[in-house]
């Protein structure tokens, strides 16, 4: 599978048409479930009408998490096995992931101020999703320098499996310590969310989910599309 | 190939060390994490009068009074275990009622009590709509 | 207190930063590919 996709000519062929597939379904999804997160559900019975910005707050946060799982995924079969778009990928996702993790902290500071009375606390969970934010900052910049200063892109990629310790920690945060965030809802196999209210969350989740793996595409094609100009130009200037 | 094996033994290696710093910077930072006290670690261990810090747990039923001045409200923070009374003067968040969950922050008193200078509400992980609400029994899954 | 205005500050703080990557991911990748193209069909 990997090996298969490793080819950019291949990868290219099965990247173009589904580039469009996935954002635009992704989006469909997105406009529908918002539709019913905003008009057709219930209020929750204690934060009245604000539990509404759950439905694009939790896809941030879910993406933001999962943005940088397939990061270090990434990194870890670039360490391995030296594939160059394992590489390319984890640059594609990067800036990707780090604009839903602003998202879930910003939409998640906005949700605070009706609900909690208060913007920003330095609880478990808000600090860890912080630092997640800036880990990502951190990882684009030091893959920016590496790459400039012709590494190998061995540090980038360590520091991007190292980075995934605090994905446990922001999962956990609100079981293992005291924290003002709410613990958990929605598990694989339950959901402490009324069915009336779960159903938009269950359209933004995957539709959000889609449209980064388009933006994700997207991202890789252009980069792939500069390295052969880059290469066309070494050749012609030899 | 053989290279590729020692590569892949060496990247597990490092998650492994990795995975295990953590899981011990962890459990030493545990107890300096916790965002507020429950009314029992009061109990076991109380934390010094007049320092401030924060109390978290369940708004007591009945236990709302709203005092003379008319600004000043008195209640009893609780979870399962152990109870602690609290006085707040100022404006509580919409959120804030008895049954719920509420993080006060402010200090503890020579007699015991808590003065606090701000309320900040805590909900559960359990969102419903209103009508079923009404017919389940109170959330108490803060009061651990 | 009114949720509604936080409600529409949360989506929209949504609907810009989705939209802006996504704008400027679909601008570089066609700019990218046009030059690529532009090459190759050079002699």
């Amino acid at each position: 599978m990997i090996h298969a996709l490793a080819n950019p000519t291949r990868f290219l062929k099965i990247a173009r048409p589904l580039t469009p597939i996935l954002f635009w379904s992704g989006l469909l999804l997105v406009l529908a479930g918002v539709w019913g997160g905003l008009t057709q559900t219930p209020p929750d019975y204690l934060q009245k009408e604000s539990v509404r910005i759950l439905y694009v707050h939790v896809p941030s946060a879910w993406l933001g998490m999962g943005g940088w799982s397939s990061l270090a995924i990434a990194c870890f079969a670039y360490l391995v096995w030296r594939h160059p778009l394992a590489s390319l990928a984890a640059r594609a996702i990067a800036p990707v992931g780090a604009v839903f993790a602003a998202l879930c902290l910003i939409t998640g500071s906005i949700w605070g101020r009706p609900t909690w009375g208060t913007w920003w606390q330095w609880d478990g969970r808000l600090t860890s999703m912080l630092l997640l934010f800036f880990v990502y900052v951190a990882w684009i910049a030091l893959e920016r320098a590496d790459r400039e200063r012709g590494g190998d892109g061995r540090i980038p990629a360590l520091f991007g499996i190292a980075g995934t310790v605090l994905l446990p920690v922001i999962r956990y945060s609100v079981v293992w310590w005291n924290t003002l965030h709410q613990g958990q809802s929605l598990t694989l196999t339950q959901s402490t969310i009324d069915d009336s209210m779960l159903w938009p969350l269950l359209l933004t989740l995957p539709g959000f989910s889609l449209l980064f793996g388009g933006l994700v595409l997207m991202r890789m094609r252009a980069v792939l599309a500069e390295q052969r100009v880059e290469a066309r130009i070494r050749r012609m200037a030899a | 190939m053989k290279r590729k094996h020692q590569r892949l033994f060496l990247g597990l290696a490092a998650l492994a060390a990795i995975g295990g710093a953590s899981a011990l910077a962890l459990s030493a930072l545990q107890d300096q994490a916790a965002f507020f006290y429950t009314p029992s670690d009061v109990a076991t261990r109380k934390p010094d009068v007049d320092k401030a810090v924060r109390l978290g747990g369940m708004v007591e039923k009945g236990s709302l009074k709203h005092l003379k001045d008319g600004v000043t409200i008195a209640f009893v923070v609780a979870d399962k275990e152990a109870k602690v009374p609290v006085r707040f003067t100022g404006v509580a968040p919409d959120l804030f009622k008895e049954g719920s969950g509420v993080v006060a922050e402010g200090k503890f008193t020579a007699e015991g009590g808590f003065v606090a200078d701000n309320l900040l509400a805590k909900h559960d992980e359990r969102y419903m709509p209103p009508e079923i609400a009404d017919k389940m029994p109170s959330p108490d899954t803060l009061a651990k | 207190m009114n949720h509604w205005p936080f409600i529409i500050a949360a989506y929209a703080v949504v609907v810009a930063g989705v939209g802006g990557l996504s704008l400027f991911s679909w601008l570089a990748m066609r700019r990218a590919e046009a030059a690529a193209e532009a090459l190759r069909n050079r002699p």
